[in-house]
């Protein structure tokens, strides 16, 4: 009933999208330099108007009031969406396990705008999320990123190609008969990287009879190689990390690492090969390949300079879904300065995901994505009080995390 | 040791004692295991430490059975707490002070629901497991203990998983140094170190040989257990009362266990999380008087009233986000808070490794933000966790003559930013974040914890842990 409410409400809103609201907050964290005291933050049409502290607010504007105002959350790297709640087969479509290599699937061909957990996200301030195919495949598929808006996935999308998720380590032999080793699942994708090299100079032939047939597979990992999407490698152990640098170095690809359980350990071989680092989720379990993971994995990454984003990540059981805002807090009491620890919920991500120039930041001209608390955003006793997507008010609860 | 040692000695007997029911041969090996105390009580271990008074001085000490003392002074001695007070109680002159200002000191954290330690259940031959012991699986040396003391806890419910209807008897254990599991179990007020473990809904419903495939067969097979307890317990009952050895039953290990249960000294802790299983339990209490725990309780929420009227306690578990298994899809945040209202003892737990043993502060902080009062936060950390188990008379709040089992905060216990800087066990100093090897256990790091420490939860069989 609450959620027919709400879409009632957002449709309702979408007639008035161009309502104009102003935003005041005792301290407003633009992520681009100070934190503003006193700030306001002005909004008209979706976007960012204005903000700076004591702004004169027209008289047109609805106003709104907290403690504390950020930019809407980044999730760097989440599967919600494609695998839901339930854990049973009919919402599980973050793996395909019919073949360890799989860059042809779509993300948008399954993420599913309406799951419940994108509703939790969105009452706990995360408004824009970088979703997809899951870990457990060497090539499980493509990433997307979306707002967390309600609504059709076309009018919720922000990039409906991001990135070719892509896993080294056990997980992988788990799922498949073959690679059944670290040796072989390098050797395979290698073998396939050489193909689709292969594949791309008959594209460049000049002589039509020479063109190879449609191989959507070969379409996409050619992307890869030109570059023109980033190679998403989740590896957790030292040995992973490696191994998915050294790959990225013999085919040139542009490298993100997800997981990097390990990465503390390899500091300097991922400031020399210009890595891109997408770090668990800082409650992650001390497992299996995570056995070795530190919840100041993040703290001791910045200091030595390499940027992070936290994630959400992928969750087999419960819960299902974490929530970056909780894990990057955990890192905040970890060592990690606190506004690199909002930076690597808001603006790295979004540096990371290409689209800085759109969210990441209160900065004008940017999109409307606010979030509003009644106290320090890390502290568990906080609320996330509301939520603006694109000037949508999208969340209204001052109470609990609850999105029932 | 000496310490350490006597409270095993008292589990090991009443166990025995448990095991034979005629008070003739109990008394007999009562006897013979006296001698032996004796005999360890002269030896006299070395290595006993805290003969001397230690006055912890200047903390905001928060007893959680009385008011908050500003600025207060706690003193242990011999593993007991010698007095708490304000600044005004005198501190014996033979006493260690440590300075503690600014610090915050809470009892020591009770954890009624936990896998750490490898605790094992039943296999996979039967759903119903009465005599089967988690006792016999834990391993004392478990890394995943002192995880735990980086989480301020200092005594847990060790159980078995809920992928039967009853997988087995749990040790309550306090988390003292100690080369065997005996040395950490802690008896309790009604002669026993553990509880039943039993789970409805879909996890203990397999459909495989010997499990049940539906509620209805699940509640029914537990019912046919209860009755055939209630018929052995009628023999035994009756044997005792004419004094008839030839009279008792034969010994089965499943029905001394049962009878344990029925005689209200064995509480039952009993998984369930959707409303109708809920009620399900109270049925069953209903129709067979055993004492119970409601335990995860993901619809609380909804059943709220029946849980009150029933006056069973509940155990909850808050977790990040619903979902992950179809019963948790429902789980509301705000179970501790209208458990509160209600009037039902709430304790939170971490069911480790579903939530870490070091974010059980954490926990109950999520249900301050959900409205819950800090108070009964606090108290669902400690002294309700310790009723729950029967050991509240022992530990769960600071109180002159309880165990000296405490945690120094670095501040508020419902901040982000607070860590647990110490975590003392019986007068015994077991973490402390000022050393790095005790740091690693609290924030992780290069094999720290061995990939063997993975707990060994029977939910992991099936749903978690799906990859990495």
């Amino acid at each position: 009933m609450q959620k027919l409410l709400l879409y009632i409400l957002l449709l309702s809103t979408t007639l008035t999208l161009h309502a104009q609201i102003a935003i005041k907050g005792d301290k407003v964290y633009t992520m681009t330099g100070e934190p503003i005291l006193n700030g306001v933050v002005l909004i008209k049409d979706g976007k960012i108007e204005k903000v700076g502290a004591s702004l004169k607010i027209p008289s047109n504007y609805t106003v709104y009031q907290a403690k504390i105002v950020t930019p809407g959350l980044v999730d760097a790297r989440s599967v919600v969406g494609l695998s839901g709640p339930l854990n049973i087969p009919i919402d599980q479509d973050q793996l395909e396990k019919s073949s360890p290599i799989q860059p042809d699937l779509r993300a948008i061909d399954a993420y599913n705008p309406d799951d419940t957990l994108i509703g939790y996200l969105r009452v706990n301030g995360v408004t824009t999320i970088h979703t997809g195919h899951g870990v457990g495949a060497l090539v499980s598929g493509q990433t997307m990123v979306t707002k967390t808006k309600p609504g059709l996935i076309d009018a919720v999308t922000l990039v409906p190609l991001e990135m070719l998720a892509m896993s080294l380590g056990s997980s992988v032999e788990a799922n498949f008969t073959s690679p059944g080793t670290k040796s072989k699942e390098i050797a395979m994708l290698r073998t396939e990287l050489i193909k689709a090299q292969a594949y791309d100079k008959k594209l460049s032939s000049r002589d039509s009879s020479k063109q190879p047939s449609r191989d959507l597979n070969m379409e996409m990992l050619v992307k890869l190689l030109h570059g023109e999407v980033k190679a998403l490698i989740s590896a957790n152990t030292s040995l992973d990390i490696l191994s998915a640098i050294r790959l990225a170095k013999e085919f040139n690809l542009k490298l993100v690492i997800e997981g990097g359980a390990e990465a503390y350990r390899l500091i300097d071989k991922i400031k020399s090969a210009g890595v891109e680092l997408i770090v668990h989720a800082t409650m992650a379990r001390p497992y299996g390949e995570m056995a070795n993971m530190t919840m100041e994995n993040a703290a001791i990454l910045t200091k030595a300079g390499i940027p992070v984003s936290i994630e959400s990540g992928y969750e087999g059981y419960v819960p299902k879904t974490r929530v970056i805002l909780f894990e990057a807090g955990v890192a905040a009491a970890n060592g990690l300065p606190y506004e690199e620890a909002l930076k690597a919920i808001t603006l790295n991500p979004a540096h990371l995901l290409g689209l800085d120039k759109r969210i990441g930041s209160i900065e004008k001209g940017k999109d409307g994505d606010i979030v509003l608390y009644d106290g320090d955003p890390f502290e568990y006793t906080t609320h996330v009080c509301k939520v603006f997507i694109d000037g949508q008010l999208v969340s209204d609860n001052c109470q609990t995390s609850d999105s029932k | 040791m000496r310490f350490h040692i006597m409270p095993a000695i008292a589990g090991f007997l009443r166990k025995l004692s448990s095991h034979y029911p005629l008070k003739k041969i109990c008394m007999k090996k009562l006897a013979m295991a006296g001698v032996l105390m004796k005999l360890l009580l002269l030896l006299g271990f070395p290595g006993h430490a805290q003969e001397k008074p230690i006055a912890f001085k200047g903390a905001l000490i928060y007893p959680v059975t009385g008011p908050a003392i500003e600025k207060g002074i706690l003193i242990v001695q011999k593993g007991r707490i010698l007095a708490v007070g304000d600044a005004t109680i005198s501190i014996p002159s033979d006493a260690e002070t440590i300075d503690a200002t600014g610090k915050v000191i809470i009892p020591g954290i009770v954890d009624t629901h936990s896998h750490i330690g490898g605790p094992e259940g039943g296999d996979n031959s039967n759903a119903l497991n009465p005599e089967v012991r988690v006792l016999d699986a834990v391993n004392p040396a478990s890394n995943s203990f002192k995880k735990a003391l980086a989480g301020g806890i200092t005594t847990a419910n060790i159980m078995p998983g809920s992928g039967h209807l009853m997988s087995g008897q749990t040790i309550y254990l306090k988390m003292r140094q100690s080369d065997d599991i005996e040395g950490m179990l802690e008896v309790n007020e009604k002669g026993v170190y553990g509880g039943m473990k039993m789970a409805n809904g879909t996890n203990s419903m397999r459909g495989t040989n010997g499990f049940p495939g539906t509620r209805a067969k699940s509640a029914a097979m537990d019912r046919e257990l209860f009755i055939k307890a209630v018929e052995y317990k009628k023999k035994m009952d009756s044997a005792i009362l004419k004094k008839d050895s030839a009279k008792m039953p034969e010994r089965d290990l499943r029905m001394e266990a049962m009878v344990e249960v029925l005689e209200g000294r064995r509480v039952v802790h009993f998984h369930t999380h959707k409303m109708n299983d809920i009620l399900t339990v109270l049925r069953l209490k209903k129709e067979f008087g055993f004492r119970v725990v409601l335990h995860h309780v993901s619809e609380a929420w909804k059943v709220i009233d029946a849980i009150a009227a029933a006056g069973v306690p509940c155990s909850i578990i808050n977790i990040d986000a619903p979902g992950g298994k179809l019963e948790a899809m429902n789980f509301s945040p705000k179970n501790g808070a209208l458990l509160e209202k209600a009037g039902v003892p709430v304790a939170i737990h971490t069911d480790d490794p579903i939530t870490d043993s070091r974010f059980l502060m954490r926990s109950a902080a999520l249900s301050v933000r959900e409205g819950m009062s800090r108070q009964k936060a606090l108290e669902a950390l400690t002294i309700a966790g310790a009723r729950m188990l029967d050991l509240g008379s022992r530990i769960g709040s600071l109180e002159k003559g309880k165990d000296a089992d405490f945690v120094l905060l670095s501040g508020d216990p419902f901040s982000v930013y607070t860590h647990v800087e110490q975590t003392w066990v019986e007068g015994f100093k077991r973490f402390d974040r000022s050393i790095p090897s005790d740091k690693s256990f609290a924030v992780g790091g290069y094999k720290v914890f061995a990939p063997e420490e993975n707990a060994d939860d029977d939910d992991k069989n099936y749903e978690w842990n799906d990859g990495r």
